[in-house]
């Protein structure tokens, strides 16, 4: 959390300011019962009316200057932790941004987003309660036992020993129940759980007739809930009567002496009140010292959580200043026994792979489930690292390239079509940021999406949802590849990126790619064999390894793998056999 | 007028929850005046004392002791009571928001497929969880509260007014102001919110989409103008969040302020009282500590009805499913479906979602026991709605299905879903290990029919090399496995129980195709001799069934075997050779 401070050295001087007008109010509020025990003692017994009016004056005055305080205090409190909370929350969509493909991976990005909105505003509240409460509180509650000494040395011993009591009780019963509430919180999201669960499988649970298992389930957890519930508010029910029955002994014990001492002509009449109004203040003081602190922890917490965000580092280097010149008659891509582990230990997920590619090659790569086709193309962009040998493009290392270029050279198609909010001339500008719109109707054309932009109001200027929802998985993938077409990339990178086509549409845009071919270096990741089947070269992949490569032709007489999906696919050949 | 109908309407429901409880509640009721009255009586104890107290040889220490005493028995009254009446408040609460979720589970069990399917299920989660919270918390402890709130007010004036009349006239006067203060900042900060969480929304869009595809971010290269972007709404959410904290945070200060002044006020009127002999210095210092607590309940109130509001919304929300219609319960003389054949008849059935869209049109379809059909078409053609009305997920609007001759309106669901194994291509999986998810539907098969199940799906392998094989626990909708993965544990689940009629819908979509065509041989032999419904997109799949069904806008257009569809040159044809171009 520490580190997280330095965000607040913009707002050093909002930070200091905010508690010290905060203290200056409660010192204003100590004043009161001083004010009120001299109306009694020498305005009421000496019946002098100006001096009460003069001193009520004061009271009204009091008030006054603690509310300009207040609000001074409030500003500054706001200041700075809006501001803080600003500063962080752009540092850390810039630190996650910087983050490579192995670190989201690890993290997941469902985990980031709760860090960057709901864990952001925690500590924004966090610190804002702490600028305003953290000092008021123990200054009155101490304040007000200084003020107490002040008045008589006896009846404040009274203060010195209730004070650490109530705390005891207070600070007791939350620190117990804390972890108890975060307990019953866990047994929530389990009734929760089984909930969602039930709605989000209640086809299969139905067909496999679990209803009242499920049932039985559901009221068992939820029994459980509410036994741990009502432990809990056992224990937090104590809170209230405790400290209530401390405070007022503490002011009958404060009355008797202080009876005794008036009896003495020590104290005053108005002094004995003044005191026990001094005790009433101490506890209101208390508790809200308490739930502060209950925030507090809280806050702290998600600053942690935020924290260890800014602590992964990204695995990956990007040094390199300048694209390096490209030498004549270097392979377009070439892969020199490259091996791939993934930061999740496990297996080699690719295995000396060893290929090249002249400019202007279509390449298809084929292969089962969890063959290591994603991640063989994956390293091509450099979305990450080759653990073992190098993969190097026009005869570079891709480690050579700024990343920026690099991926500029290199169009990927990804697997999951993500689109987003905005127009698809926005989304497909991501390309080419200043693309006109005839390069971009070539790509949509060449991508088989021209009926999706003439299809939609507006055409490029439709409005495309979060997420691309208001349009079809079908038209989502023209588009994406559409997107990745508009910049013109000298390598291309399809990785199963028709899956949504229909097999007409395929064929068309396999066509329209194939047209481009001459210029543009393609690679077709499918499980489709009639995708890649007129490839210049194929790829066949099987638990990470390269067992085969060659046309279509050759592949067929010496690779069994290629051999075995062909057939499955192509069944007229396998039912002749 | 409407909304006050309903919303008593609601409380009456809520009466009913409450009705089992009407003891305790009765019990805090009268708990809360009790303890609201002995709070009160402190300051007035307090002030009797400090009568007593006027000066150096002139304390009445009997006086004073015999106060305290009475003081001390009600503070430990008071305690008592307020410990019993939090408890049974908790009792009250945590039970009534049992009993609701219990029933609204039930319900959830209960309630037919088409409500689930037209409502997006954390809709229905939050109303289960999120909304009884809100209902119990806002309602039930509201309740107390408005309760105890309602009853200081009126005991504080009734004290006050066995003391003076005029200085409490004053305070009754002047308190409001606060609620006023309070109320107008309130008011004009409303837009500052909204402009506030419309800003953060934006925002959290932004997050999402970004992050959530960082991915692509990435391969386009685009960080840089993301952060641009992002920067731009962060800079604005700061200042709409900076004018919306700062003067929200005016009303503390600002009530705080308007109470000090009705203090200084009351000090005034009380002291000038006292100089007149009218109340003595104990009664002052009574006032001046009423004078502070009197605003707290009218704030609380305050608070408390617009939560008030906000719950019966909740509870409104929860009633709503809890009272919406089951489905049709089993007929009273409803058959059980034993050791089905698998021969099905659909007799001119009729179906449609909504009721303006017709979907299935007098389909007709006889199959016979061991029979393959497979179903191809289009998106939307009724293929998915085939089998809700085959599971009667769903039920026909007209006409009938029957099973082994008799129509499944008659037979119990229990019996006729046991006859059907499903595999869909929307794969679920439940939490927990991959044991309990094979063994699903036959929780008591051995440790050797597991395996062997998980073997002719092709899973046993991939199972094994997980970290705790068969008892390695997935997280809720599988988690780490791919989609592929999932299809072979769910037709796992399938080839362990060997029902009489299978389903795969899409059911090997995600898995390559060589290990489909090794699955599908394990189905063959599996399926010898029992009735099976396959929906396929490959049509390399089906090939081989006795029959396939072509269906479009749901209606069977063709009807054959591979060959003779082929032969026919229709919509299969066209269908068939733009696969294998």
């Amino acid at each position: 959390m520490k580190k997280l401070l330095i965000y607040l050295k913009d707002y050093k001087k909002e930070t200091v300011l905010a508690p010290l007008f905060k203290m200056l109010e409660a010192s204003f509020e100590l004043f009161v019962p001083l004010v009120v025990a001299a109306i009694i003692d020498e305005g009421i017994a000496s019946q002098d009316r100006l001096f009460i009016l003069q001193r009520c004056g004061i009271l009204i005055l009091l008030g006054l200057i603690g509310l300009i305080c207040s609000v001074t205090a409030q500003y500054y409190a706001a200041r700075a932790a809006v501001g803080f909370t600003g500063q962080l929350r752009r540092a850390l969509f810039r630190h996650i941004q910087s983050l490579s493909y192995t670190e989201l991976d690890t993290v997941g990005t469902s985990t980031l987003i709760t860090r960057m909105t709901s864990d952001m505003n925690q500590v924004q509240n966090g610190l804002n309660l702490t600028l305003r409460l953290f000092l008021r509180s123990p200054f009155v509650v101490f304040g007000a036992m200084i003020m107490a000494f002040q008045i008589d040395v006896k009846c404040a011993l009274i203060f010195l020993v209730t004070i650490p009591v109530l705390s005891v009780v207070v600070f007791g019963i939350m620190l117990i129940s804390i972890p108890l509430y975060r307990k019953v919180q866990q047994r929530l999201d389990t009734v929760l759980g089984i909930a969602r669960e039930n709605l989000i499988g209640v086809r299969v649970l139905r067909a496999f007739c679990k209803e009242k298992e499920e049932t039985e389930r559901f009221r068992q957890k939820n029994q459980e809930l509410t036994g741990l519930q009502k432990y809990v508010g056992r224990i937090s029910a104590l809170l209230n009567p405790l400290t209530y029955v401390i405070i007022n002994l503490a002011i009958i014990i404060l009355i008797r002496t202080g009876a005794a001492q008036v009896e003495l002509g020590i104290l005053s009449q108005g002094q004995v009140v003044a005191l026990y109004n001094y005790m009433s203040q101490i506890l209101v003081e208390l508790i809200k010292l308490a739930n502060l602190i209950i925030s507090m922890t809280r806050a702290a917490a998600c600053a942690n959580r935020i924290q260890s965000v800014f602590e992964i580092r990204s695995s990956m280097t990007d040094t390199a200043k300048e694209t390096p010149d490209r030498e004549e008659g270097t392979p377009a891509v070439e892969f020199r026994h490259v091996n791939l582990r993934y930061a999740d230990g496990g297996e080699n997920a690719l295995t000396d792979i060893d290929f090249t590619v002249m400019p202007g090659e279509t390449v298809g790569i084929i292969g089962g489930t969890g063959s290591g086709k994603s991640s063989l193309v994956n390293l091509i962009p450099r979305f990450y690292d080759a653990t073992g040998g190098s993969v190097c493009i026009y005869g570079h290392n891709v480690k050579e390239y700024p990343v920026a270029s690099l991926r500029e050279l290199v169009g990927v198609v990804p697997q999951k079509a993500a689109l987003f909010h905005g127009t698809i001339r926005d989304n497909l500008r991501w390309g080419k940021k200043d693309a006109k719109d005839e390069e971009i109707m070539e790509a949509v054309r060449t991508a088989q999406a021209e009926e999706v932009v003439l299809g939609k109001e507006g055409g490029l200027d439709y409005e495309i949802e979060q997420g691309g929802r208001n349009l079809s998985g079908g038209q989502k993938q023209r588009l994406t590849i559409a997107r990745a077409l508009v910049g013109k990339p000298e390598i291309l990178i399809l990785d199963d990126s028709s899956s949504a086509l229909d097999y007409a549409t395929d064929a068309a845009l396999r066509k329209s790619i194939g047209a481009l071919s001459g210029r543009t270096t393609v690679f077709i990741v499918s499980q489709r064999a009639s995708s890649i089947l007129h490839a210049d070269k194929i790829l066949v992949l099987d638990d990470g390894k390269v067992v085969g490569a060659g046309t279509s032709e050759e592949l067929l007489q010496s690779c069994e793998v290629y051999r075995e999906i062909y057939e499955t696919q192509f069944q007229k050949e396998a039912v002749n056999r | 007028m409407k909304e006050y109908g309903t919303q008593t309407g609601t409380l009456r429901k809520v009466m009913h929850y409450l009705k089992r409880y009407w003891f305790l509640m009765a019990l805090s009721i009268l708990f809360a005046g009790l303890t609201v009255a002995t709070t009160l009586y402190i300051p007035i104890l307090v002030g009797r004392a400090i009568d007593l107290i006027i000066g150096p040889g002139a304390v009445d220490f009997a006086g004073i002791v015999r106060i305290l005493k009475e003081g001390c028995v009600i503070i430990l009254a008071t305690a008592l009571l307020q410990w019993l009446m939090n408890m049974i408040n908790n009792k009250i609460t945590y039970q009534v928001v049992r009993d609701v979720r219990n029933e609204a589970f039930e319900k959830i069990q209960a309630l037919p497929l088409r409500y689930l399917d037209q409502h997006p299920s954390g809709e229905v989660v939050s109303r289960i969880i999120a909304d009884v919270d809100q209902f119990a918390d806002g309602l039930l402890m509201g309740f107390t509260q408005f309760f105890t709130g309602v009853a200081t007010i009126l005991g504080t004036l009734v004290f006050m007014l066995t003391i003076n009349v005029w200085i409490t006239l004053l305070v009754v006067v002047l308190t409001p102001l606060s609620l006023f203060v309070a109320k107008f900042i309130a008011t004009h900060t409303y837009d500052m919110f909204r402009l506030q969480s419309e800003t953060r929304a934006e925002q959290t869009g932004l997050i999402d989409e970004m992050i959530g595809s960082q991915k692509v971010v990435q391969a386009f290269a685009m960080e840089e103008r993301i952060q641009e972007q992002f920067d731009e709404i962060d800079r604005r959410l700061e200042k709409c969040s900076l004018k919306a904290i700062f003067y929200s945070s005016l009303t503390n200060p600002g009530t705080r302020f308007v109470n000090n002044v009705v203090y200084a006020c009351v000090a005034l009127a009380g002291a000038l009282a006292a100089i007149g002999g009218v109340i003595t210095v104990g009664g002052l210092s009574t006032f001046l500590s009423y004078a502070n607590q009197y605003t707290k309940p009218f704030n609380d109130i305050s608070s408390v009805v617009t939560e008030l509001q906000n719950s019966l919304a909740c509870a409104a929300r929860i009633f709503e499913l809890i009272e919406e219609p089951s489905q049709v319960p089993d007929a009273a003389d409803a058959e059980e479906l034993k050791d089905a054949a698998g021969q099905v008849e659909l007799e001119h059935v009729y179906f449609s979602y909504v009721k303006e869209k017709p979907l299935i049109e007098d389909l007709n379809l006889s199959v016979k026991p061991g029979q393959r059909i497979a179903i191809v078409g289009p998106t939307g053609c009724g293929k998915t709605t085939l089998i809700n009305l085959l599971m009667r997920f769903y039920d026909v609007d007209e006409g009938s299905i029957r099973m082994d001759g008799k129509d499944i309106r008659h037979l119990t669901r229990k019996s006729l879903r046991s006859a059907y194994g499903m595999v869909l291509q929307d794969t679920w999986l439940k939490s927990g290990t991959i044991r309990e998810n094979i063994l699903m539907g036959k929780p008591d098969a051995t440790e050797e029919e597991m395996i062997r199940a998980a073997k002719e799906a092709h899973a046993d392998s991939f199972i094994r090399r997980l970290p705790a094989g068969y008892d390695t626990v997935i997280q809720e909708d599988g988690g780490s496995l791919s989609q592929g993965q999932k299809q072979l544990l769910c037709i796992s689940r399938v080839m362990l129980c060997l029902p009489p009629v299978l389903i795969l819908d899409e059911a090997t979509s995600s898995i390559d195709t060589r290990t489909e065509i090794r699955i599908q041989k394990a189905f063959q032999r599996m399926m010898e001799g029992r009735t099976s419904f396959v929906v396929a997109h490959r049509l390399s799949t089906i090939r081989e069934s006795d029959v396939i069904l072509v269906m479009k806008d749901g209606h069977i257009i063709e009807q054959g075997n591979h060959e003779e569809l082929l032969r026919k040159n229709g919509f299969y044809a066209k269908l068939y050779n733009s696969q294998n171009l």
